[in-house]
């Protein structure tokens, strides 16, 4: 079955005359293990500057494993293994004289769960890349007011700046984690279910942010909301394990994939058939 | 705007799983050969110059390594290179720390390793005087009466340490801050206090030495040990999985033993090692409490019982060759116990980690 998802990768597939280095983030063949066990096979993906990639697919697929490949947290899980590439800007990311560190500084990341630093106050949580990563800001209010702007949350917040992270709510936490990881200035943003703990409203807000985000970066959310991916997203990829590992079964722009997708799973799947 | 596709030759054979984040093989074997290279070299230079001692054999190490280090980061960038300085501080200061370490091992495997043949790991010094050559006798009574004292030790003292964490973490009731503090305040007595006190009332009261008087010795010394430790590995086990235990109905005490207790087994592993890792060398207090025997007893209440400790330290005070001779093999087997002691400890309380 997996003949078919590369047929249908490899035929959609018009760029021929594409030149080689390709800005913004590209993952080519990649593969991931956990121990013996094979977890996703064979995806391809690439991440152009200045775009929202949804990705989309029923539990257990790989979606999580591979956005955490895309900025080397997936070598935290022992036992874990991957092959393929993951290029930057040309560059291959996994190359041994790469300072993970430092790929991960571009690329940041949101969890599922909002983690705000408990020890640290709301200005302290946003400053923090900053200070972690050593790096040399002039102005750090300004640093704060627009990265909780860009977050939405700076209204909220501006008059309790130093209360501690875990006093706001759920929606107001994954926020501050939002605009702490905006301080770094990342080139790309990945979000694994950013809102699946999140009001429609708190959801909506997020939304609006990840639009503005996208002006100057790249943005990968993973979500099982379709109607969120239809909203935010440029592009859609739909993964898919039928018992073996992950694979991915379609990638197009979001228009396409949910109107009039090439794979029959792929409709019955955005059209909640099943998953 | 450009496509997301990426164009790519289709793989028909999966490929290796690799980890390239992890360093290659190559130059982790360049790596320990550099470092051997160094051992070896210094090893020389103080053998050789007036370079001497541990200390000397340490700076030794630390120019010869940060030269070889130097010759290698030619080759590698800014990044790695800060790596291989810090690592050749890193590995000087555990050369430093190990050798003292390892000097003590040392000398009681090469002094102790003479005596160490099967008699002393079965017979008794019943019908041997220490004198007597190295073939005959043994500490098979001394190693069975340790054995004995600190698995009653350990018998007492786990429940109540553990209980005394579950009570300070899950509990908390009123009397928290007198328990805390009863135990902090045990933690500082003396060993031969800890003696005095099982003197004065076990020993007393049963008019004799006994292993188990030895054992309540070892117990009050133990106790601190286990119960802070145990504290301290279930203040680590998050509220959340606390909540979800009673979110299902489940009772406190049903939480705190089929989900609390268990998700830190490893941890109440340790506290057990920590605690009889206290207590099995320890000599004072078995001094006053289980005094020392030449032959077997199985009786913790049968009248005085060797121990390992007891047994060195009263060959010692004999002083001739042999008697020497039989505590050095003393401490080795006391030092290969605790070794297998902690090493099963390991194993089964490292099985719930993945
Ligand atoms: N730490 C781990 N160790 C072993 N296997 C893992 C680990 N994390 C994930 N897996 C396995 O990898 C596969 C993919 O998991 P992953 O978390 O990437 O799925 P997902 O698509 O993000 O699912 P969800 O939508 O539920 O978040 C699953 O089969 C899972 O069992
Ligand atoms: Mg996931």
């Amino acid at each position: 079955m997996s003949q078919t998802v590369q047929t249908s990768v490899t035929s959609v597939d018009g760029e021929q005359g594409e030149p080689k280095v390709v800005r913004g983030l590209e993952a080519k063949n990649i593969h991931a293990w956990f121990g013996k066990h094979h977890v996703l096979k064979d995806v391809s993906l690439r991440f152009p500057e200045r775009t929202v990639t949804g990705l989309i697919g029923p539990s257990g697929c790989g979606k999580s494993t591979f956005i955490r490949l895309l900025n080397r947290m997936h070598e935290f899980i022992p036992g874990a293994a991957m092959a393929g590439q993951v290029l930057q800007d040309g560059h291959d990311i996994y190359s041994p004289e790469v300072d993970a560190a430092a790929i991960r500084l571009k690329v940041g990341m949101v969890f599922q769960k909002p983690n705000p630093f408990p020890a640290m106050n709301i200005r302290e949580n946003v400053l923090s890349g900053i200070k972690l990563a050593h790096l040399k800001v002039a102005d750090h209010d300004a640093i704060v007011e627009s990265c909780l702007t860009r977050a939405g949350l700076w209204k909220e917040v501006k008059d309790r700046l130093t209360a501690t992270g875990g006093s706001l709510s759920g929606g107001q936490q994954q926020r501050l984690c939002i605009a702490r990881s905006l301080a770094v200035e990342p080139s790309v943003l990945l979000m694994d279910e950013p809102c699946s703990a999140l009001d429609p409203g708190s959801t909506l807000r997020i939304e609006e942010t990840i639009k503005e985000l996208v002006e100057k970066i790249a943005v990968v959310i993973v979500t099982h909301n379709m109607q969120q991916a239809a909203r935010v997203s440029d592009f859609c990829a739909f993964f898919l394990a039928d018992g073996g590992p992950g694979y991915l079964v379609e990638a197009d722009a979001t228009k396409k994939l949910f109107t009039n997708p090439s794979d029959t799973r792929t409709a019955d799947y955005v059209q909640g058939k099943f998953g | 705007m450009s496509t997301m596709i990426v164009p790519t030759e289709r793989a028909n054979v999966a490929p290796e799983p690799t980890t390239p984040w992890r360093p290659t093989r190559k130059n982790k074997s360049i790596s320990s050969i550099v470092f051997l290279i160094s051992v070896v070299l210094s090893a020389a230079i103080v053998l050789l110059t007036g370079l001497a001692g541990i200390d000397g054999f340490g700076l030794a190490f630390f120019a010869v390594f940060m030269a070889a280090t130097i010759v290698r980061s030619f080759r590698l960038n800014q990044k790695n290179r800060k790596d291989a300085f810090v690592g050749v501080l890193i590995a000087s200061a555990a050369v430093l720390a190990f050798f003292p370490w390892m000097s003590i091992f040392a000398s009681v495997i090469l002094k102790g390793v003479r005596g160490l043949q099967p008699n002393f790991l079965v017979e008794n010094m019943q019908f041997t005087t220490p004198d007597d050559e190295l073939n005959m006798g043994g500490a098979a009574h001394a190693i069975i009466g340790s054995m004995l004292m600190v698995s009653i030790a350990a018998a007492i003292t786990l429940p109540l340490g553990i209980l005394s964490g579950v009570y300070l973490t899950e509990i908390r009731g009123r009397l928290t801050f007198l328990v805390r503090f009863v135990v902090q305040s045990m933690s500082g007595v003396p060993s031969i206090v800890a003696g005095l006190f099982i003197y004065t009332t076990f020993v007393n009261y049963t008019d004799a030495f006994s292993g188990m008087a030895g054992a309540l010795a070892l117990a009050v010394l133990m106790l601190p040990t286990v119960a802070r430790t145990a504290e301290e590995v279930l203040k680590l086990v998050p509220d959340d999985l606390r909540s979800a235990s009673y979110a299902l109905g489940a009772r406190q005490w049903r939480t705190s033993l089929m989900v609390v207790l268990p998700t830190v087994r490893s941890g109440l592993m340790t506290a057990a090692i920590l605690g009889v890792a206290r207590v099995i060398g320890e000599t004072a207090p078995l001094l006053l409490t289980s005094l020392s025997n030449n032959s077997f007893v199985f009786n913790p209440l049968g009248g005085p019982i060797g121990s390992l400790p007891t047994y060195v330290f009263g060959l010692l005070q004999i002083g001739t060759e042999n008697s020497i001779n039989r505590a050095w093999t003393g401490s080795l087997v006391l030092m290969i116990v605790v070794l297998i002691l902690f090493t099963t400890a390991r194993y089964i309380g490292g099985k719930d980690k993945r």
